[in-house]
């Protein structure tokens, strides 16, 4: 086969698509691991916690981030794209009021950030959003 | 102990016995996540504020693990119930082993 | 004027938000700061100047609103602890002779300017207090302590429309300043003007393009989460089109910081602002 410089792209492309394949499964499953470790397996409800984060974040360096989860224990943060999904936990005390809280995080490139609520009855709920990171330009 | 590190720390300085309070905590710390490289391609070793706890007169309110996920200048937002008049006390553990802290008081009628 | 395509996103972008904030108005724990204003009549090419918070997200926007939101602050701590610390050899702090440091209200809106026939900035002056009265080593130009204390220096004045003097002995630093601006320069063969009298407003990447405007500096920038002085930014600025950038506290970034601060005439220091 002549490798004209078309074919060397295509291959090139080719074996970026496959690579992609290949990899979101195995990010995907960190996260779904460290979930199941959390969670024991358990099902997972929906509805009892609010994640909000932005749709686009300007710089995936500091990403504004709120969980809201009435009557959990404790709230984990994942982000399925980074090198180490772990984010945050946040366990509240017999003080705390609401069984919210805000930070500001890192995300590698667009994903998903889950957050997992560990109820007072043991149940679990989780929520998840699509927090697309853009390359900046001469800011990014 | 990590050069520079600086608690800043929001809380209302009176409240009435029960009502919620919003809290807002900062703190500059670089949070070196592990994962970058310098120039001369070594890597940087991992360097964070692993974990905050924000206490009220001995009771917990918010106890955060930390990961190199969270932004530098770690910036939490929460909020409290406060029983009596009292002393927030605010703490931050160093992945060096150094702690830093802050202390808040709070009236309340 | 017609209305620019990143106006109408950015107001897409926030209504129904959580924010009290909109995209045209800025309010800083409650006092509001002018954003847009008519150009100056030295610009030939611009009606309307604009402050780069126009340019951002809803989120980034936000983050300037409230001082305790506001991640520069804690370095603005940092400026107030250093005031009041004793350095150099006459055993002096900044406190020994500035009584209060809201006293300097006012002082950014008119550096650079000239003394003794050369322009100086913010960082010299405090440098000449650090050598001249306290015998203190000077700080680099655009490190942590320098940064923190201009911007402590910079927030009294937060509020107050910059106004530069252009004429008299500052003339000739005003048109090299501005020369420099209209210069192509690097391998992209690019001027200040390219992107930001030409085209802000549109994307550069997933970016928009502001005017270059330095009301706000030092700003703390979510790229690198720290404070970035205004020599830096335009040092950044030079490394993107590929050029040798110019020393920070050169002639050639005081003129040019002239200049750009006579583009800003009438938008109110921000400083210390927050940017992508």
């Amino acid at each position: 086969m002549e490798l004209t410089r078309r074919k060397i792209l295509a291959i090139g492309t080719g074996t970026f698509a496959f690579a992609g394949v290949m990899g979101l499964p195995a990010f995907a499953s960190l996260t779904d691991d460290a979930i199941a470790e959390m969670t024991g397996g358990a099902e997972m409800g929906e509805g009892a916690i609010t994640l909000t984060a932005p749709e686009i974040a300007e710089n995936g360096n500091t990403v504004p981030i709120s969980v809201d989860a009435p009557g959990a224990v404790a709230i984990t943060l994942f982000a399925d794209g980074n090198p180490v999904p772990a984010v945050a936990t946040f366990k509240f005390g017999p003080l705390s009021a609401s069984r919210s809280a805000s930070t500001r995080i890192r995300l590698a490139k667009t994903q998903n950030v889950v957050a997992v609520a560990q109820m007072e009855d043991g149940s679990f709920q989780h929520a998840s959003a699509n927090v697309k990171v853009t390359i900046g330009g001469c800011g990014g | 102990m990590a050069s520079g590190v600086k608690p800043r720390v929001k809380v209302p300085k009176k409240a009435s016995a029960g009502e919620t309070i919003t809290i807002k905590t900062l703190i500059s710390h670089k949070m070196e996540s592990g994962q970058r490289k310098d120039d001369d391609g070594n890597v940087i070793p991992r360097s964070i504020i692993n974990r905050f706890t924000a206490d009220f007169n001995g009771q917990n309110v918010i106890d955060v693990t930390l990961e190199p996920a969270i932004s530098t200048n770690p910036y939490f937002q929460f909020e409290a119930v406060v029983p009596e008049s009292g002393e927030f006390k605010f703490t931050w553990y160093d992945d060096d082993g150094s702690t830093y802290e802050e202390v808040k008081k709070i009236a309340v009628s | 004027m017609n209305l620019k395509p990143w106006i109408a996103i950015a107001a897409i972008s926030l209504s129904g938000a959580a924010f009290a904030q909109d995209s045209s108005s800025l309010s800083v724990e409650g006092e509001a700061l002018l954003t847009e204003t008519a150009a100056p009549e030295h610009m030939e090419n611009v009606d309307t100047i604009y402050s780069g918070w126009r340019f951002r997200s809803g989120e980034t926007q936000a983050l300037q609103t409230d001082d305790f939101d506001n991640p520069a602050m804690i370095f603005v701590d940092k400026g107030i602890d250093l005031w009041a610390k004793v350095d150099g050899t006459e055993g002096k702090s900044c406190s020994s002779c500035h009584e209060d440091v809201a006293d300097f209200a006012g002082l950014r809106t008119t550096l650079p300017r000239v003394e003794d026939a050369g322009l100086v900035t913010m960082e010299n002056l405090v440098n000449e207090c650090r050598t001249e009265r306290m015998g203190a080593e000077a700080w680099k130009y655009s490190k942590g302590n320098m940064t923190a204390m201009t911007a402590l220096i910079g927030l009294q004045s937060r509020g107050m429309a910059m106004n530069v003097a252009i004429d008299g002995d500052a003339a000739p630093f005003w048109e090299k300043g501005k020369e420099l601006y209209y210069t192509r320069v690097g391998q992209l063969d690019m001027s200040c003007s390219n992107c930001h009298e030409d085209n802000y407003g549109t994307m550069i990447r997933a970016d928009h393009l502001s005017q270059g405007q330095i009301n706000g500096f030092p700003t703390y920038r979510l790229k690198n989460a720290k404070l970035n002085s205004i020599h830096g930014r335009f040092k950044g600025c030079m490394k993107n089109i590929r050029a040798t950038p110019f020393a920070e506290g050169g002639e050639e970034f005081k003129a040019l910081e002239l200049y750009l601060a006579s583009r800003g005439e009438g938008l109110v220091v921000e400083t210390p602002s927050v940017r992508n």
